[in-house]
């Protein structure tokens, strides 16, 4: 029992203290669940983040799972998605009970006049991180701005694109280089 | 009331079991289902979501769900609570899944030749996220497209924390506007 209620409560911690959303709370899991309490060591932890990356879903999320199963099993994945979930649950349900109150206060609109534009230039910046980690391959280029086009100006579903786009690759690999 | 729990537990389960990428990539997402299919939300709206999501903790998706849940919803606990369990649940089950077959997925020709191509995407679907944002109703005039590239830079060039960056918007839109 003891157990189940430590891995709740790290990844209570990880979820309740970490802004700006996934990324930024890997390192964070990484120090408490590698470094503090031991539980996985550093190779088996950079094998999980691979695969939680490359599953659909929250990172984090993904992530927190991985560790709890890890360690114990379904039960000890529950404690951690549980974790993970509920801090950020609860600040924002209390942020949605306040903030439809005062939606139309002067003051409020005034000041998200001036994060909206904000907003854009932060999910624009790390758009450019990932291509410049990728060394700017021409592959990567070109798929990512038919996804973007085909979602912003053909108002394709985002769901198609990403299903279309891994259909193309497994095709590609099959038919052309052989890889498959 | 009913139907609208039912709605959204279908939307966030669609969302969490095609959001490869992390959150940033499910955000066009979220706006494709909530903002143009379901129309539960303005763009408005959205944006600000977006904004409270990225300064107060936590995956970015898990957020929205739960706020969306909330407002869609008309004020009620258990719409919160409906899409983000719902958004969560696919993760749970795959995971489930790949923690059973974690080398043959690994291994898999054809799983990694579609990731392959699905993560590109994904780095385009955040791509339109933010193209999508570039309206009008974001961008009022010059004003707006100023704290835009101010808060570019800040981010891109200095590195300065997202929370650091919207008290800055924030405070910039209230003496601008």
């Amino acid at each position: 029992m003891k157990q189940y209620l430590d891995l709740f409560i790290s990844f209570f911690k990880i979820g309740a203290f970490t802004l700006g959303g996934g990324y930024v709370m890997i390192p964070l899991i990484e120090k408490e669940v590698v470094d503090k309490r031991k539980w996985i060591d550093n190779n088996e932890f950079i094998e999980m983040l691979t695969l939680a990356q490359s599953a659909p879903g929250p990172i984090a999320i993904n992530t927190a799972m991985f560790v709890g199963y890890k360690i114990k099993g379904i039960k000890g994945m529950i404690a951690t998605v549980l974790g993970t979930v509920i801090p950020s649950f609860t600040i924002i349900l209390f942020i949605a009970m306040f903030f439809m109150e005062f939606e139309n206060s002067k003051t409020v609109e005034r000041i998200f006049c001036g994060i909206r534009p904000a907003v854009v230039a932060l999910i624009a910046v790390p758009v450019i991180n990932m291509l410049k980690n990728n060394n700017f391959k021409v592959y990567t280029i070109i798929i990512a701005s038919c996804s973007a086009v085909a979602v912003w100006l053909l108002s394709i579903s985002p769901v198609v694109v990403i299903i279309a786009a891994g259909l193309c690759a497994v095709m590609y690999n099959t038919f052309i280089s052989k890889q498959c | 009331m009913l139907n609208i729990l039912i709605q959204l537990f279908i939307t966030f389960f669609k969302i969490g079991l095609f959001g490869f990428g992390g959150g940033y990539a499910m955000l066009s997402m979220i706006q494709y289902e909530v903002v143009e299919a379901h129309q539960w939300l303005s763009i408005k709206e959205f944006t600000d979501i977006v904004a409270i999501s990225q300064s107060t903790p936590g995956p970015i998706a898990i957020n929205s769900a739960t706020y969306i849940g909330y407002t869609a919803t008309g004020g009620n606990v258990t719409g919160a609570i409906v899409a983000t369990f719902a958004v969560c649940l696919p993760s749970i089950i795959i995971m489930l899944i790949i923690c059973k077959f974690f080398l043959v997925f690994r291994k898999n020709k054809y799983f990694s030749a579609a990731l392959g191509g699905m993560m590109p995407a994904a780095i385009g679907l955040i791509a339109a996220a933010a193209l999508m944002l570039m309206n009008s109703y974001n961008f009022v005039d010059y004003r707006s497209l100023i704290i835009c590239m101010a808060s570019f830079v800040l981010s891109y060039v200095f590195k300065t924390g997202i929370l650091k960056i919207i008290i800055f918007a924030g405070i910039l839109g209230y003496i601008l506007f």
